[in-house]
């Protein structure tokens, strides 16, 4: 997929970061569309409107859905079956 | 754990042009915590109405530069934060920074190597930040710069590289330019192709670390064609900075 | 009193519309001259032989058109000016395109119909009460400035709803769902206004 709008994840790591309270980038997720196992900042992210989106690198569906308003955050990790972070 | 990330406000202590679009900041931070080479602080701007703009810029400076960080930045001509960088900010200006951030694009000398860096404009700046903390580590992982710029103009920390690469054992910069070349010039003359990294490849050990960053679709090409020239995807790590303009 | 940190000489990118043109921007908007490319996931690269639009839902008769049979509908020019909520405002774009009251004409659409959820190739959505479809407020374009639609900016087709927030105008639009009840599209459903018009600033749910 060559569309010069896409960025990596981490761009966004410090928004996500406003959500979760650290910063997600190295944690693992599963893509719930295809089952993909990766990194957060291997997500494509689509930063450039009215919120975050990061799709799949491999089925490109979208994985988390992230919204800012002057009042709340919002997020939506449907997308992810589950993460995962080393506690140790 | 990993610590949350909050606010801060940095002062800008240094600010030295790279070249005629690019200058670097030192801000020195009051919360500076340590950072990891390859990882980017968010900058955020307020204007008097409230009106806010951010952006993310790597850290050019090493880790074992305590204290304070180096962003190295852009102008983008019609671009909202960068221009406010290089047109206004003055030493003794304040700038509000949250980080260090990014946990995936980083590069220490424990990771090993050999090293494949690969850079587009000034996606250069995280993979410095690598190459500063290897040479202030002392280390000698085998690394490859293969950087790309538009013209010779274009080129930062070309004095520096060139020290280093003579000086530093085993740190090999490799360069292309793109549009035009100077007399003389001896590096390629081509946009990144298959061809070009088989050849900065070929003068790595066996099964490199791969970091990428610049322009989105010079990342993506690279990125491609690292994977088709054999490195395993889960050794290329790539961070894409958008479109050129 | 907030004592919150500003950059000193920072204005941002805004522009003043000058007094003349100020009363047709909207409430914390700023006029700009370019076409800001926003997105939600790659481009879709539609092939036209591919492309269909359809209306279906609370209608009679469910109707489909091809991308040649699209082209003979009636259609006009159409000069107006849009509204994107992450603040941009443009002035006088030119479209071209058919009218949702034309499209609408082709089918018999069911009483029980208020809403329409508009859908795209790539999987956007994005919903809007019928009242504001029709009556010659809505339309889907193929041209812009006189070309072809380009991909980046939502073509082949796209719908625009012009006097409402530029994400209800839905990009590569392939059809309209005709539905009872509101059902909150892509951004609807985080957090962004069911309705959105700009000169209520509702740009997010609760304004």
């Amino acid at each position: 997929m060559d569309d010069s709008l896409m960025l990596d994840a981490n761009a966004v790591a410090g928004d996500l970061a406003e959500m979760f309270g650290y910063d997600v980038t190295a944690s693992m997720h599963c893509c719930s569309h295809c089952g993909n196992r990766g990194a957060m900042a291997t997500l494509l992210a689509y930063i450039h409107g009215p919120g975050i989106v990061l799709r799949c690198s491999i089925c490109h569906e979208v994985v988390v859905r992230w919204v800012r308003t002057p009042t709340r955050t919002y997020l939506d990790a449907r997308g992810a079956a589950y993460m995962e972070v080393a506690t140790r | 754990m990993p610590e949350p990330l909050a606010w801060q406000i940095g002062t800008v202590t240094a600010v030295r042009p790279e070249s005629a679009e690019v200058k670097s900041f030192t801000l020195a931070l009051p919360a500076w915590r340590p950072h990891r080479a390859g990882q980017h602080y968010d900058v955020r701007l307020t204007a008097e109405d409230g009106y806010q703009a951010q952006r993310s810029y790597s850290i050019a400076s090493a880790p074992s530069r305590t204290g304070e960080v180096e962003l190295t930045i852009e102008r983008i001509p019609d671009g909202e934060v960068s221009p406010y960088f290089h047109d206004v900010v003055r030493v003794g200006d304040k700038v509000e920074v949250r980080g260090p951030i990014g946990g995936y694009f980083v590069w220490e000398p424990a990771l090993g190597g050999p090293l494949m860096l690969v850079a587009g404009g000034s996606g250069v700046v995280p993979l410095m930040a690598m190459i500063r903390e290897r040479a202030a580590a002392g280390d000698a992982t085998p690394t490859a710069l293969l950087y790309s710029s538009r013209t010779i103009d274009d080129v930062i920390y070309r004095d520096e590289l060139a020290s280093l690469a003579s000086s530093n054992h085993g740190l090999q910069v490799v360069q292309t330019l793109t549009r035009s070349q100077p007399p003389g010039w001896t590096g390629y003359a081509r946009r990144i192709d298959s061809e070009m990294l088989g050849d900065v490849l070929r003068g790595l050990g066996p099964q490199p670390l791969a970091y990428i960053c610049g322009p989105t679709l010079l990342v993506e090409a690279t990125a491609n064609g690292l994977v088709e020239l054999g490195l395993p995807p889960a050794r290329v790590r790539t961070e894409r900075f958008g479109p050129t303009t | 009193m907030t004592d919150r940190f500003t950059s000193r000489g920072f204005f941002g990118r805004r522009r003043d519309a000058g007094s003349e043109r100020a009363d047709r921007i909207p409430p914390g908007q700023y006029l700009t001259d370019g076409f800001p490319v926003l997105s939600a996931g790659p481009t879709p690269q539609v092939p036209l032989d591919r492309w269909e639009f359809t209306i279906d839902g609370l209608v009679s008769e469910p109707v489909r058109w091809s991308w040649e049979q699209f082209q003979a509908l009636p259609s006009r020019d159409w000069t107006v000016d849009i509204s994107c909520v992450t603040k941009w405002t443009k002035l006088d774009t030119v479209w071209h395109g058919v009218s949702v009251d034309d499209l609408l004409a082709a089918v018999e659409v069911d009483p029980k119909a208020r809403f329409v959820t508009a859908h795209s190739f790539g999987g956007y959505t994005t919903n809007l009460p019928l009242t504001d479809l029709v009556n010659n407020q809505a339309f889907v374009a193929y041209l812009y400035d006189g070309a072809p639609l380009e991909s980046a900016h939502g073509g082949p087709a796209r719908l625009v709803v012009p006097h409402l927030y530029f994400w209800k105008s839905a990009k590569w639009v392939r059809g309209m769902h005709l539905i009872e009840n509101d059902q909150p599209g892509f951004w609807e459903s985080l957090g962004y206004h069911n309705r959105g018009d700009p000169w209520r600033e509702e740009r997010y749910s609760g304004d």
